[in-house]
């Protein structure tokens, strides 16, 4: 192999990229969450594909008409994508330096998520007690299944964007911390899309069919 | 010079136990991989020698654990980590041109995990081992009483985590730390391979996450995914199990094609032949690779019309792999071949060996032909060439090609030839009886047989204790000629990929100054008999 031997220069032109990529390092971070995130897109793939195999398969047990609340699984759609505006708001912030309407942001986001999960985990609750189990049949092991692993998610990046909040309010906005908020929002608006497809693919075929 | 790069003196625990050094971690998967190979090796062993009587040595219930326990080590344990966590971990930044792997610490993170993964299959021989072969199929696994199938999913969740954040360091290593002037299409295919393969880990090892957590919720949790009895589907179980397994294979078999690459153009003397046509077929196979899954499947109750398009599909991916082979033997051809030892497990051995799997691989495709074959030694003969004389033939060629550059020493070589010889005779004698015994109607997993089975069986076991003793020599020899082989240069076998133009072993950043890359690695080499150092045209003497 040819080779020559030099020290090279790192390149200039950073200042036209948005904060969180003009650190390389940072932005070789964000490149590889990213990847991450292709690959909890497969897991949640075999999760759907799992679900539409025994969408069916009740067992005389309730069907997803039964079960399926249209106003509760309105709402929690509802209040996920607005969670998701808010986040987008959050990076805007970021990116403007507003330290202050970042935090703001970031609240408001934690507190729509939490009442999401709140909605699911009373959704779930009512399933159980009227024997809706997720023992009763395959349809129902596939149901809690996929859309549990998706309320563990989102309730892991509650967690996450709390940290931080903390971390922003302690070390305010840098290279480090500006890729973190960018990341978490990442992994928010992914959860986001999930949720489109569970509401269309889950509960809006599951009432209508 | 020398002694100013000297890495100081450090403990053992800052030397190693805390490093995020992409070469130290590389080895101890290495050497961690080696232990577990002698140890799935012992559990072969074991199931060849039940098999010395047509009634079965040993119980029934012993014999499934020790075949489970045998393919689970093998692959999850020896064949993905040393060829992936291995080599891939030790050359990739080397190949590119860079100091270290994207992000170092998750690197150390994915070996330690890889390292727990492996102490709870070791547990799992205290507490009770898994029963129910690698697939572990419901409704069996579901069933199967004891801790056993409970340790191998940890076991399994635990490698599967390390192969993704493995996978994610490769692919953003190869896409962003590469020196200037390294193209992808200058790249060394076994670069090229290994960011294949990991694309490949990437979106295969969710599937397996899937089915083997539902599997341990049906276990202990009461939910009925594999139930049928309550509308599960254990068919459900196959085809997630299957979307990550058979990708699985060519993972296996990638980073050993890379390493194959590597090998054969040094010791052939000659540029590799398609470069272009080689690292192609690898993006083909890792595309194609995710659409043969349900060839396992032809005879568990699947309808034909889904079968046909998965024959189809598989026996396509037999044209990228014979663009792989006919590339070789090309380079091969005419060259001045050196037949040293690693490019004997890599012509003879591998080549030799794999052909003879690949064939059987696109019999073995054809839905007629499973109904008839599938679940009998047939099987077992295919997937022991590809594997076998397929991916381990691979990472002998790779040791026994890289062993002085890792440490700086050269082990024995007529050992080396002496273990050749062993593997390739054993691999021949173990598992080319297998063909008979399938075709004659032997099914596979099976603890006891019809005694007209006997002959072909005694001779299986004794190619596998050939194999047990090659081992033994390989395993023996590199690790006594890391502490006492003959000290050798830096690029030993002309070789002309980066890491051979630094010192054996590397300094600690690799490289004084990143290297400025201006071609890909297979130039062609000087004429054997031209002088090597030309004198310079004669300039006029100063007056």
């Amino acid at each position: 192999m040819a080779v020559a031997h030099t020290t090279v220069a790192p390149h200039q032109h950073v200042a036209d990229k948005p904060l969180e990529y003009q650190n390389p390092v940072q932005s070789v971070k964000i490149l590889g969450f990213w990847i991450f995130l292709a690959t909890d897109m497969l897991l949640f793939g075999c999760l759907f594909a799992t679900y539409l195999v025994l969408r069916t398969h009740t067992d005389g047990g309730p069907t997803p008409h039964d079960i399926f609340d249209v106003r509760g699984f309105t709402i929690e759609t509802f209040v996920l994508l607005t969670s998701s505006f808010t986040g987008g708001m959050s990076t805007l912030a970021m990116r403007n330096g507003n330290k202050r309407q970042l935090l703001t942001w970031l609240i408001v986001t934690i507190a729509l998520g939490l009442t999401f999960v709140g909605f699911e985990a009373s959704e779930f609750v009512s399933d159980a007690l009227r024997g809706a189990t997720m023992q009763r049949s395959a349809f129902l092991s596939a149901f809690f299944t996929l859309v549990g692993t998706h309320g563990t998610h989102v309730s892991i990046g509650i967690i996450w964007m709390i940290v931080t909040a903390i971390q922003v309010a302690k070390k305010g906005i840098n290279p480090i911390s500006a890729r973190k908020v960018f990341v978490v929002n990442l992994y928010w608006h992914f959860l986001d899309v999930v949720w489109v497809f569970i509401f269309t693919v889950v509960y809006l075929s599951g009432v209508v069919m | 010079m020398e002694a100013a790069l000297k890495p100081p003196r450090r403990s053992f625990v800052r030397e190693w136990i805390l490093t995020v050094d992409h070469k130290k971690i590389g080895i101890m998967y290495g050497v961690t991989a080696l232990f577990f190979f002698l140890l799935g090796g012992l559990f072969a062993l074991l199931v060849r020698t039940d098999l010395l009587s047509y009634k079965g040595l040993f119980t029934a219930q012993s014999y499934n654990e020790f075949f489970t326990m045998h393919a689970t080590i093998m692959i999850f344990a020896v064949i993905i980590p040393l060829l992936t966590g291995a080599f891939g971990n030790y050359l990739v930044p080397l190949h590119i041109g860079a100091r270290d792997m994207a992000f170092p610490r998750m690197n150390a993170l994915s070996y330690w995990l890889y390292l727990v993964s492996g102490i709870i299959l070791l547990l799992s021989m205290v507490f009770g081992m898994p029963d129910a072969g690698w697939t572990s199929y419901p409704p069996y696994s579901v069933q199967s009483h004891g801790p056993g199938i409970d340790l191998w999913v940890m076991a399994i969740h635990l490698s599967g985590l390390s192969s993704i954040l493995g996978a994610i360091n490769f692919i953003v290593t190869i896409h962003k730390m590469r020196a200037p002037g390294m193209t992808y299409t200058r790249m060394s295919l076994f670069t090229w391979s290994m960011l294949v393969t990991a694309y490949m880990q990437l979106f295969g090892t969710p599937a397996l996450a899937g089915a083997i957590t539902t599997l341990i919720s049906d276990r202990h949790f009461g939910t009925v995914f594999y139930n049928s009895a309550q509308g599960g589907d254990p068919m459900l179980y196959q085809h997630l199990f299957w979307f990550y397994s058979h990708p699985a294979v060519y993972i296996m078999i990638l980073p050993g094609f890379g390493i194959i690459s590597e090998v054969l153009p040094v010791f052939a003397r000659k540029p590799i032949f398609g470069y272009h046509a080689i690292a192609y077929s690898s993006v083909a196979i890792g595309f194609l690779g995710f659409f043969v899954w349900a060839h396992h499947m032809f005879v568990a109750g699947m309808a034909m019309s889904t079968g046909i398009p998965f024959m189809i599909s598989s026996m396509i991916i037999a044209v990228p792999t014979s663009v792989k082979i006919f590339n070789w033997l090309a380079t091969l051809w005419s060259g001045s071949v050196e037949y040293t030892v690693p490019m004997m497990f890599a012509s003879l051995g591998f080549i030799g060996s794999f052909i003879i799997g690949g064939f059987s691989g696109v019999i073995v495709a054809a839905v007629p032909l499973d109904m008839n074959l599938h679940d009998t030694y047939f099987i077992v003969a295919h997937i022991h060439y590809v594997l076998f004389g397929g991916s381990v033939m691979t990472i002998m060629a790779g040791l026994h090609f890289w062993f002085p550059k890792v440490t700086g020493r050269m082990y024995n070589t007529k050992l080396g030839y002496l273990s050749f010889w062993l593997y390739f005779i054993g691999t021949q004698v173990a598992f080319f009886p297998m063909h008979f015994l399938g075709l004659a109607g032997m099914p596979r997993r099976i603890a006891s047989y019809n005694p007209i089975f006997q002959f072909w069986n005694d001779v299986s076991t004794i190619g596998a204790y050939m194999l047990g003793l090659g081992t033994l020599v390989i395993v023996s020899n590199l690790l006594y000629s890391a502490k006492r082989g003959r000290k050798v240069a830096a690029n030993p076998w002309g070789a002309q990929t980066l890491e051979w133009t630094i010192s054996s072993p590397p300094p600690e950043h690799n490289f004084d100054d990143l290297p400025v890359v201006s071609s890909n690695p297979y130039q062609p080499y000087p004429e054997p008999n031209a002088n090597p150092n030309p004198t310079p045209s004669p300039t006029p003497a100063p007056v």
